[in-house]
């Protein structure tokens, strides 16, 4: 049976990963200084990680650098899948961070501003490398929209309309992050989780929100999820990925232990 | 020494690595003169079928890799290297002929409600060639790494070494004779993909 899959996230700011405490709030110098990119990686690994995302939260030109020698390092030693995030704007970015030793490229922003970008990236490199990355707001009654450069832009969309139109261009997962529950660790929108899955023929990971073990299993069963990102969660040692699966495989969710 | 098929796939660098890990000497090889004295060879794949087939030609491996196998020298094909073995692909617009190694043809998994395609995650083997070398050590239900919407159906089910369930039930990795090949990626399974790959290359020693 294919497993629920647990993914640490790996928010990277100049080669040291970072958290902030809210959405966009990275960018203000709110960080917490969690460590070193690679070392977090090898320990998420040991305790049984499903796949890691690595986020480059600078995206400049020295921070991209930079982060194409994390993921080197993180791919020499991590036997899993990987996945970039962050500034990636075209299909020879993708190409690096794939030889770098990706194996997924998530894009955003990017995709916002050019759609065509998701499909550039399908044809180039397969469906299943291109993860579009949705930051999700409610606004109103079943209504949830999609914003853009890492939050702070309302772009007008249609989170569940966009999520379609992503995975018709080529999308192979899409990543579901919850503007209002990003760093509250309140639990997850589940509802918005359930309607985009339900919505869209790929995976849905979702994101933002997770505080407690029950949290995460709300997501997957309620929330329909196919996966679960969290940050802060491992970073700062509340549970080990390891905790997290047992608790998840004792309510009957099929988890890879 | 075990060559690695250079011919563009995304998964080289991963495949490398892996295989330097479980202390393997790799030669990562463009070109057919450096299969001749390889004791193995690793076709890795990711992407398109016939953007594999392609390239291999181009780079006259297609036809090294057939006289490789002839030669009874151990071969694993990994993803689009496993699909590349078969006649062809119903991929999208496919119109590559495979090595044909093996008889039968790489198929798409049926859309049905609630399936998600491609299969992106981990899912588990059942071992049905228990005496196949590659699963030594592996236990039967063991979790890899699946990243895929196509695969292999072989017209000879005795190949067939391990199966895997996803909506339908599908040949995940297949054995005949030195032929080795995987759907699923050793390179990202962790602990089984090494165990996996660390067979492979005691075979080659």
């Amino acid at each position: 049976m294919m497993a629920k899959r647990v993914i640490p996230c790996l928010d990277v700011h100049d080669g040291k990963v970072t958290r902030g405490v809210q959405f966009g709030r990275a960018e203000a110098g709110e960080l917490r200084n969690v460590g070193d990119p690679v070392e977090l990686a090898l320990r998420y690994n040991e305790q049984g990680a499903d796949e890691m995302v690595f986020f480059d939260i600078t995206a400049s030109a020295h921070g991209r650098a930079t982060m194409v020698n994390v993921i080197e390092r993180a791919a020499d030693q991590c036997f899993m899948p990987l996945t970039v995030g962050g500034g990636i704007k075209s299909v020879e970015d993708m190409y690096t961070m794939l030889r770098a030793g990706a194996d997924k490229i998530s894009i955003n922003s990017s995709a916002l501003a050019r759609p065509e970008l998701i499909r550039e990236g399908a044809q180039k490199f397969g469906s299943q490398c291109i993860v579009v990355s949705i930051d999700a707001k409610k606004t109103g009654p079943d209504q949830w929209v999609v914003f853009s450069h890492g939050g702070r832009k309302p772009t007008g969309l249609d989170a569940i309309e966009w999520a379609r139109r992503a995975v018709s261009l080529g999308a192979g997962e899409i990543v579901l992050n919850s503007i209002d529950a990003d760093g509250t660790k309140a639990g997850f929108d589940l509802v918005i989780t359930r309607r985009i899955s339900e919505s869209v023929g790929v995976p849905v990971v979702a994101s933002g929100g997770a505080g407690t073990l029950g949290h995460m299993a709300d997501v997957l069963l309620e929330g329909k999820a196919d996966a679960v990102l969290a940050a802060s969660i491992f970073h700062f040692g509340e549970y080990t990925v390891g905790e997290v699966k047992r608790f998840l495989a004792d309510r009957n969710i099929p988890v890879r232990l | 020494m075990i060559a690695l098929l250079d011919y563009g796939s995304g998964n080289l660098r991963s495949v490398h690595k892996a295989l330097l890990k479980v202390g393997a000497n790799v030669r990562i090889v463009q070109h057919p003169d450096g299969m001749r004295d390889a004791r193995a060879v690793v076709l890795p794949g990711v992407g398109a079928f016939d953007d594999c087939i392609n390239a291999l030609r181009k780079q006259e491996l297609l036809e090294a890799s057939r006289e490789f196998i002839k030669s009874g020298r151990p071969f694993l094909g990994i993803c689009v290297g496993y699909q590349a073995l078969f006649e062809k692909s119903e991929e999208f617009n496919s119109c590559a002929a495979g090595l044909a190694i093996l008889p039968g043809k790489v198929v798409r998994f049926s859309e049905r409600s609630g399936l998600k395609i491609p299969q992106i995650g981990w899912n588990q083997l059942e071992i049905v060639r228990p005496d196949c070398p590659l699963y030594r050590g592996v236990a039967n239900g063991s979790y890899v790494y699946f990243v895929h919407s196509f695969f292999p159906k072989p017209a000879d089910e005795a190949i067939v070494a391990t199966r895997t369930e996803y909506g339908e039930t599908f040949a995940s990795s297949v054995w005949r004779d030195n032929v080795f090949a995987t759907q699923f990626h050793p390179e990202k399974s962790q602990k089984v993909g090494l165990q996996l790959l660390s067979n492979f290359v005691a075979l080659a020693s």
